[in-house]
Parts: structure tokens; sequence; C-alpha cells
């Protein structure tokens, strides 16, 4: 019973969390919230007994990615940016193309709600064993998946010198 | 009883979320944090798998989805810089140069 009160309380704060992301007009505060739906995505990790997985989430998505939006939305003073526009002459955001738009998005929930449900599928929890030690998952990384990790090497490698190409100020 | 459909339908919902954040902002740092919502609906997605086919795959999957988001957001945000510094503006509309 905690379990399931745990499940629901974080993908509540998830889903409040992300929809406050969306809602917000001030960047900064989408930031912020975004964190709170990653803790709460967290917890969910550990429900799913993968604690690799939730350590990584808050270490890595929490504390290096969003601190790199939260600095670049400083950086760049956004909030009085976004309402440079008029908003009533926006092709895009007259009422009748964003009724639609979230018609649209209610549309594709919907569905895919339906399609999970429908499909039945095993009802009784979680039938196999689990997985949760991070042995386990570096012995994979390192044997049966060294090709891919090595590649991610190369891949930050090319990110990390594009963004200092192209976030260089062009002063010769 | 939590199944795998309980977190399917919260990934299914997140996804939502992320693509309805993409189509109603008009700031491109949202946009990029909407981007984010999906990445993690998916994650949450290839965790509750892995954990009901008891394989340790889907975090390992996890992990290089992560290495990606991490890749893309320092090369989306610099792109975002570099933008800025062109039209001091982030309203997507704003970037007209290549539209035919």
């Amino acid at each position: 019973m905690g379990s399931e009160l745990a499940f629901y309380l974080f993908a509540a704060v998830a889903v409040v969390a992300s929809l406050l992301v969306i809602a917000q007009r001030n960047p900064i505060y989408s930031v912020l919230l975004l964190i709170a739906s990653f803790g709460a995505l967290s917890g969910l990790y550990v429900l799913l007994d993968a604690p690799f997985v939730a350590v990584i989430q808050i270490v890595v998505y929490a504390g290096a990615i969003m601190v790199l939006f939260l600095f670049v939305v400083m950086l760049l003073n956004a909030p009085h940016e976004e309402t440079e526009y008029d908003e009533r002459v926006h092709p895009l955001l007259q009422a009748g193309p964003l009724r639609f738009g979230a018609f649209l998005a209610a549309a594709l929930m919907v569905e895919l709600v339906w399609a999970l449900t429908k499909g039945g599928g095993e009802a009784g929890g979680f039938p196999g064993r689990s997985v949760s030690s991070v042995k386990e998952i570096g012995r994979l990384l390192f044997t049966e998946y060294s090709f891919p990790f090595e590649v991610t090497s190369i891949l930050i490698l090319v990110a990390m010198v594009g963004a200092v190409v192209l976030a260089r100020r062009e002063t010769p | 009883m939590i199944t795998v459909n309980h977190y399917l339908v919260l990934s299914a919902i997140l996804f939502a979320i992320g693509t309805a954040g993409v189509f109603v902002r008009r700031n491109l740092i949202t946009i990029l944090l909407s981007i984010e919502i999906m990445l993690n609906a998916v994650n949450l997605t290839f965790v509750a798998f892995g954990r009901a086919l008891g394989a340790a795959d889907g975090q390992i999957i996890v992990f290089f989805v992560m290495t990606v988001a991490a890749a893309e957001a320092a090369v989306g945000l610099a792109i975002v810089i570099a933008l800025f510094r062109h039209r001091e503006s982030l309203n997507p509309d704003t970037f007209t140069a290549l539209k035919w």
C-alpha cells in the first residue's frame, strides 16, 4: 500500500510540475519547476528498483543539464524578452489555433491511454526479477554495450567542440 | 497494485504535455525544456519495461538517452545564444531566414 501511495504522489507531482512548466511565461520558473518534476521522476525510478538511474537523474539531469539551462536563461536575461511580440496579432495565439492545439494534445493523450489500458497485458504487477545492482549495469555497459559506450564518448566530444564553436563571439 | 500500465499511462501523459509545450510556447528555451520532458517520459517507459522484463538493458538505454540529452542541451543552448546575439530575441517566429 505504501508504494502505491508513493507512486500516485510522485506521479501527481511530476504531471503538475510538467504542466506548470509549459504554463509559465518566465523561463526561470519553468526551469525550476522542471527540476521538481525530475525529482519526482527520480522517486519513481526508486520505486521501480532502479537506484542507479534515480541517482544519475538527480546528478546529471537536475544537477548538470538544468543548471546549464538556468545559466543560459540568466545570461540572456530572457524574462522581459518574451513580451516583445504582440500576442493579439500572432496567428498561432488566436483562440481557434490554441483550442485546436489543445485538442490535438488531448487527443494524443486519450489515444495513448486508451491503447495502453485496452491492451490488457499483465495485471499482476512486475513479474520479472529485479535488476537493481550497479555492478550488473556496469558489467553490461563494458561488455555487451561497450561499442555504444565508446561512441558516446565521441558524441560528447563532438557536442563539446560544437558548443564552443557555436557560442564563440565572432571577433577575430 | 501498481502495474506496468500505470507507468506507461503516466509516461504517455508526460509525453503529451511535452508535445503540447513544443507547440504552445513561443520561447526557444521553453521549447527545449518541453523536449526534455518528452525524453524523460521515454526514459520512464524504458525503466518500467526493463523492470517488467527483469533485464538491466532498459537502464542502460536510459544512460545513453541521458548522454544524448546532455549533448543536445549543450549544442541547442549554444545555438540559442548565437541566435540571440543575431536577433536579440528568443521568439522562434523571428528566425525566418531559411523560410521560402
